[in-house]
């Protein structure tokens, strides 16, 4: 591995901080917590840091609780700890259920919900040192390539999938995240939190060069909500989602009083399908509306040359989460 | 730098603990191991210069430029060592070529196959994909503090009754694995060690027997 500065920070405004100062040096920063992903990426060459800020040495960050105004989960927290976590499988099963669909249990012992939500994107080409938009370059490799693994909606100019499994549970769950940078504190909904590459193709989320990721707040879930995760990958285990869907559903008996259903793996961001929401309110939950909502999941699909498989996954993703939420 | 002869020792030990595996192999009359025999060749020098060019890690040969050092501690098999560590190695590279605990395996060295994992604290992680010096004041276990005094625990014992090595290159990995299944669910179903083993690639695809010996080693009483 190339030549590096371990630093280790005390609290999160100090990390801020020393990447800061770091890079007005001309240093290259990554700040890291689990860091399986971030030293394959120094390996590779595909991240350059000379200064990696730990943030494990961070006594903040590590803690599930619940006040009158929901739960409050730590950025630090391993995704071993959010699958198990007896507040977070009462109350936001989609989101237990995406931590523990994440790769393996070696890496969820150390990865943390703030590294899962934001990892860099896994196409082949930005992973592979070629230049694209991700890597700062002027150019999506997938549009004339190989884009089995791309969007299907929202891309362009770049057509990454956004990697996590997490993030789609929590925008379901109307997360506010928490940021903290150099010149302080700051909130933002999850919706906003990411961001399209219409937007900024070189990035996926709004957090500026010494900004991290502290912690989510979820707001109350009613006792008749429910939620699931599921996530359908070619293979059985140990990989990103070709498709997943957060659903979390708030019904009576059977019947939606209000749906949100979002999805992984089709798009540069956690993918909102509002027409499928929409659709759900008022329904009984049931095979045949289960089925529709899953064909209405396809509304506005751009497939490129390659990824069209994608299409009945996302119809089938979402009957099959929507079914699992019906009642009794 | 290595305990040639606490090396040999150990590997001469083995046969003794089994009847059933006493034998003398024709082609290696005098029982040495791999590793005795490579080091009496002088094979092993060769070896330890060319580590680099195929891709797998010596710190200080890849880089002319000299990374920040710190001083950490570190418990290892119940042995506590301060070492002063380059802050790029990894703590799969801290174990093998500063401790000398070459049980540990590095395989894809990227955090996909498993051949390396150790307990941190009691949890399988990758440590291909840590970084020595976050294991400051962390404690590890590896392969090499499973057996005691020459006697394998039960999934050690269930991995030779089950031929679970074939290669063997992947099974410290599957060993460390299994050991923290084992300490959590004494006796886990076949189920459950899948579940918990899907970090653990086998390139043999020897699969099926590695479940049944961590199966096995459940039935018999666990890892204690």
């Amino acid at each position: 591995m190339k030549a590096l500065t371990n630093v280790n920070a005390t609290s999160f405004a100090e990390a801020a901080s020393a990447a800061q100062s770091a890079r007005q040096q001309g240093q290259a920063v990554a700040f890291s917590a689990g860091g399986t992903d971030l030293l394959q990426q120094i390996k590779d060459g595909t991240d350059n840091a000379d200064v990696i800020i730990n943030l494990r040495t961070i006594g903040d960050g590590r803690s599930i609780g619940s006040d009158g105004a929901g739960i409050a989960i730590g950025g630090l927290v391993t995704l071993t700890e959010l699958s198990q976590d007896p507040l977070v499988l009462s109350g936001l099963s989609a989101l237990a259920q995406a931590a523990d669909s994440v790769g393996t249990p070696q890496i969820r012992n150390v990865a943390t919900l703030a590294g899962n939500v934001t990892q860099r994107p896994w196409c082949w080409y930005y992973r592979n040192g070629f230049n694209c938009f991700k890597a700062g370059g002027n150019e999506c490799f997938s549009v004339n390539g190989e884009n089995g693994q791309h969007a299907i909606f929202g891309g362009g100019p770049s057509y990454i999938v956004h990697p996590s499994d997490v993030a789609p549970a929590l925008v379901a769950f109307d997360a506010v995240f928490q940021v903290t940078g150099p010149n302080g504190d700051r909130e933002v909904s999850a919706e906003d939190f990411f961001v399209l590459p219409i937007t900024n193709p070189e990035r996926e989320n709004s957090l500026t060069e010494n900004e991290l990721l502290t912690g989510v707040r979820i707001p109350t879930v009613s006792s008749s909500t429910v939620s699931t995760y599921h996530k359908i990958m070619d293979r059985e285990a140990w990989t990103h989602a070709e498709v997943g869907v957060a659903a979390v559903i708030q019904r009576d008996g059977n019947q939606v009083q209000n749906a949100k259903v979002v999805l992984a793996g089709v798009a540069p961001i956690p993918w909102r399908v509002q027409a499928v929401e929409e659709f759900l309110a008022g329904q009984q939950i049931g095979e045949a509306v289960a089925r529709e909502a899953g064909e209405i999941g396809l509304q506005g699909a751009q497939p490129l040359s390659n990824n069209a498989h994608k299409l009945p996954m996302i119809s089938a993703a979402i009957e099959r989460a929507i079914l699992n939420l019906a009642a009794g | 730098m290595r305990d040639d002869k606490k090396q040999g020792k150990r590997s001469e030990q083995a046969p003794d603990q089994d009847p059933a595996v006493k034998y003398v192999d024709p082609l290696n009359p005098k029982q040495q191991s791999r590793r005795d025999f490579l080091e009496g060749t002088g094979t092993a020098v060769v070896a330890g210069a060319g580590i680099s060019a195929l891709g797998f890690p010596n710190a200080q040969a890849q880089s002319s430029t000299s990374g920040s050092r710190t001083a950490i501690n570190v418990t290892v098999n119940g042995t506590g060592h301060s070492v002063d560590v380059d802050d790029r190695w990894t703590l799969a590279e801290l174990l093998r070529d500063e401790l000398d605990l070459t049980g540990t395996k590095i395989g894809c060295n990227r955090g996909e196959c498993g051949a390396c994992t150790v307990l941190m604290n009691g949890e399988p992680v990758y440590s291909c994909s840590q970084l020595a010096v976050w294991a400051d004041g962390a404690n590890i276990q590896t392969v090499e503090g499973l057996a005691q005094n020459g006697e394998l625990t039960p999934v050690q014992q269930a991995f030779v009754v089950n031929n679970g090595p074939q290669c063997g290159f992947c099974t410290p990995g599957q060993l460390m694995t299994a050991t923290a299944l084992l300490n959590r669910n004494p006796s886990p179903s076949a189920e459950e060690v899948k579940d918990a083993m899907v970090g653990n690639l086998c390139r043999c695809s020897n699969y099926n027997a590695i479940v049944e010996a961590v199966v096995m080693a459940g039935e018999e009483g666990g890892v204690a």
